[in-house]
C-alpha cells in the first residue's frame, strides 16, 4: 500500500522544496528536456538534473518507508486473524508491502543512493512516510478497510506513476499496482463476508469506515492550490494528475462501492452534483492532517520506535551475515591461490 | 479412524504454531529480506496445517471445519511438540516479556525442518493416500526451509564472536527439546501400526547427520542432552502455549457465530 502524494518535505516546517532546475550544463538540461517533453523515459544511466534526482530520490524513498511502516498496522492483526484463510490472506498481504519497500528502495539506489541511507533518513525522523500509518488499527475490520480504501487510494495515486518519467520507479509501479489492486479486492471481500455475519461484525465495519474515511481522503495530499511541488513534478513526469483530480476520482469510485457493502460513508456534505457530474464532499481537516505528518499522530512514536527497535536489535545478524560472507570470501582466495 | 485424526492433528498443530510464532517475525525482521523469507515460511506452515485439519474434518464430519479445530480447541488438546510453542527468546517464565531473538528462529526452523524433511519424505508413503499427498506438497516446502535456516545457522556461526555466542546459546536452550521428536506418543504408535504414520526413531540417526554437518559449518557445539523430555505431543505443554492460543484464539471465540 502506500501513500499520500508525496509532496511533503522531509524537515518538517516548510511545505515546499520546489528547487530550479540546474543550468550547469545547457546542451544536457536540453536533451533532458526534450525526452521529458517527447513523454520519454529517463534510465539510471542518463543525465538528469540534480534537482530531478533529489525529488525522486526523496519521492521513492518516502514510497519505500511507506510500504515498511504500512506493515505494522495491519501485521498488528496477525496474529488474532479470526480465521485461517485470513490470517494466510494478510501474512501475504504485509509480505507483500515488504516486498514492494524492497523493490522501491532498489529503484531508489539507481539514483545513487544507498539503502542504509534511506534507512538513516527514516530512523533519524529526518524522512517522512505516508501518515495514514500513524493511525491506530483498533478492530479486525480496520484491515478489510484498510484493503479497500487506504490501498483503494493508494492505487488512484499509484497507476499514474507506472507512467512517470524515470524507469526504474515506472516499471516498479506496474508490478506494485498489481498487486495493490488484488489487496483493495481482498478487502472489500473480506467486508463484504462481514456484512452478511452478526450485527457485532457489521457493527465493527461501520466503526471502522468511521474512522478511515476522512484519512484516506487527506492521502491524496494538500488541495491543488496549497501544493507548489506538484507543478514541477508534472513538468518533469513524475506526477501526472493533480491531487483534488485523484481525489474526486477515488470518492466517485467509492461512493457506490459503499451502498454496495451497506455502509455509511461520514460525510454529511456527500452527495452528488448533477451539474458537476461529481460526489461533492466536505471539509477535509487539514491542521490534523499537517499535526500527524509532521510527527503529532496517535501513532507516529510507536511507528518509527518499532522500526529503530527491529533495525537495532537486527544489527547482530546483519553484522554476522557480513562477517561470514567475508570469511567465506577469504576462503575461497586462499584455496584459489 | 481416530489413530489417524490424533496423528493428523500432531502433523496440523505442529505446522499450526510454528507458522504462528515464525509470523510474529512479519514487520520485525533484522533486515527487509528475512522479513519476507520468514513470512513466507510461516505461510507455507500454515498451508500445511490447513490442508491437515481440512482432512481432519473430513474424517471426523458433522460440522468440524479447520477453523473449529484451530481456533476452539483447548491448550490439551494440541498435540504440537513443546519446542514449536516456545517464544522467539531464551528460557523465561510464561508471563515474561523479551524481545525477540533471530537465533533462536534460527535454530528452531533448522531442528524442526531438519526433521520435517525426513519426515515428510516418508510420509510420501503413508497409507493414507491425503496425507501421501499433503507430504508431497510439504516436502518441497520444507526442503526450501532447511536450506533458508541452515544457511543462517551457518552464517550466524561462523560470522562474528557474538552472533556465535548467542547462535550457541540459542542452541544450549532449545535442545534438549529435540528429545521429544524421538520418544513415541500413543497417537504415533497408531498411526505407525495402522500404516499411517511413521516410526520417527528409524530417521534419527539421518536427523542427526544432517545437524551435526550443519554444526560442524557452522562451527557450534552439540549440546549433551538428558532429563525432562517434554510431552506436548501428547497434550502437556509449556506454560508459552496458553498465551499464544489466547491470542490467537480471542477474536474468533469472541464472535463464535462470526462469519469471515
Amino acid at each position: 500500500m502506500y501513500t499520500q502524494s508525496f509532496n511533503v518535505p522531509d524537515s518538517p516546517g516548510a511545505k515546499t522544496v520546489a528547487l530550479a532546475p540546474s543550468s550547469e550544463d545547457p546542451a544536457l538540461q536540453a536533451a533532458f528536456d526534450a525526452r521529458i517533453d517527447a513523454d520519454g523515459r529517463i534510465e539510471p544511466q542518463d543525465w538528469m538534473p540534480e534537482a530531478y534526482r533529489k525529488t525522486l530520490v526523496r519521492q521513492i524513498s518516502q514510497h519505500a518507508h511507506s510500504e515498511i511502516v504500512g506493515m505494522l498496522p495491519e501485521g498488528n492483526w496477525i496474529s488474532r486473524a479470526p480465521s485461517l484463510k485470513r490470517k494466510a490472506i494478510l501474512i501475504a498481504k504485509v509480505q507483500d508491502e515488504g516486498g514492494h519497500g524492497l523493490y522501491l528502495y532498489s529503484a531508489a539506489e539507481t539514483l545513487g543512493t544507498s539503502r542504509d541511507q534511506m534507512l538513516d533518513g527514516l530512523h533519524s525522523g529526518r524522512a517522512k512516510y505516508s501518515s495514514i500509518f500513524n493511525y491506530p488499527t483498533l478492530t479486525w475490520a480496520d484491515v478489510g478497510v484498510i484493503g479497500w480504501l487506504v490501498d483503494g487510494a493508494a492505487i488512484m495515486n499509484q497507476v499514474p506513476l507506472c507512467r512517470c518519467s524515470y524507469g526504474p520507479y515506472a516499471r516498479a509501479m506496474v508490478r506494485v499496482c498489481k498487486e495493490e489492486s488484488f489487496h483493495q479486492r481482498q478487502g472489500y471481500e473480506a467486508l463484504l463476508v462481514m456484512m452478511t455475519g452478526t450485527a457485532e461484525q457489521k457493527a465493527m465495519v461501520q466503526d471502522a469506515v468511521n474512522r478511515w474515511w476522512w484519512k484516506c481522503l487527506a492521502m491524496f495530499g494538500p488541495p491543488d492550490a496549497d501544493s507548489p511541488n506538484s507543478a514541477q513534478g508534472m513538468r518533469w513526469g513524475i506526477k501526472r494528475v493533480s491531487n483534488d483530480e485523484l481525489r474526486q476520482k477515488f470518492v466517485d469510485a467509492t461512493v457506490p462501492q459503499a451502498k454496495v457493502l451497506g455502509v455509511t460513508l461520514p460525510d454529511p456534505d456527500l452527495k452528488w452534483n448533477e451539474e458537476r457530474q461529481h460526489y461533492d464532499y466536505g471539509q477535509i481537516d487539514w491542521a490534523e492532517f499537517w499535526e500527524t505528518v509532521n510527527g503529532n499522530g496517535p501513532c507516529n512514536k510507536e511507528r518509527l520506535a518499532t522500526r529503530v527497535k527491529a533495525h537495532n536489535e537486527g544489527q547482530w545478524v546483519r553484522e554476522a551475515a557480513l562477517a561470514h560472507a567475508a570469511k567465506k570470501k577469504a576462503r575461497e582466495m586462499k584455496d584459489a591461490a | 479412524m481416530s489413530a489417524a485424526v490424533d496423528y493428523l492433528l500432531h502433523l496440523a498443530d505442529n505446522a499450526l504454531v510454528l507458522g504462528q510464532r515464525n509470523a510474529e517475525w512479519c514487520g520485525h525482521g533484522p533486515i527487509l529480506e528475512e522479513d519476507i523469507a520468514l513470512s513466507n515460511v510461516s505461510l507455507d506452515l500454515i498451508g500445511q496445517a490447513r490442508l491437515l485439519y481440512q482432512l481432519v474434518a473430513t474424517l471426523k464430519g458433522g460440522d468440524c471445519t479447520e477453523d473449529k479445530l484451530a481456533y476452539f480447541r483447548d491448550t490439551h488438546e494440541f498435540r504440537n511438540y513443546t519446542l514449536l510453542e516456545l517464544p522467539h527468546h531464551g528460557p523465561l517464565s510464561g508471563y515474561a516479556q523479551s524481545s525477540l531473538e533471530y537465533g533462536t528462529t534460527i535454530v528452531r526452523n533448522f531442528l524442526y525442518s531438519a526433521l520435517m524433511a525426513l519426515l515428510w519424505e516418508a510420509l510420501e508413503k503413508s497409507a493414507n493416500a491425503d496425507l501421501a499427498a499433503i507430504a508431497a506438497k510439504s516436502l518441497k516446502e520444507v526442503r526450501y526451509h532447511l536450506r533458508h535456516s541452515r544457511d543462517w545457522l551457518v552464517r550466524l556461526g561462523d560470522g562474528t564472536d557474538e552472533s556465535h555466542a548467542r547462535v550457541q546459546a540459542s542452541l544450549d536452550h532449545l535442545f534438549a527439546y529435540t528429545q521429544e521428536f524421538w520418544a513415541h506418543s500413543p497417537a504415533e504408535a497408531a498411526a505407525i501400526a495402522a500404516g499411517i504414520g511413521v516410526d520417527v526413531t528409524t530417521l534419527r540417526a539421518d536427523w542427526d547427520a544432517i545437524v551435526d554437518a550443519a554444526l560442524s559449518e557452522a562451527t557450534l557445539q552439540r549440546p549433551a542432552v538428558s532429563g525432562y523430555v517434554t510431552e506436548g505431543k501428547q497434550g502437556i505443554h509449556s506454560e508459552h502455549l496458553g498465551f499464544l492460543l489466547a491470542e490467537m484464539q480471542s477474536l474468533a471465540r469472541a464472535h463464535p457465530n462470526g462469519v469471515w
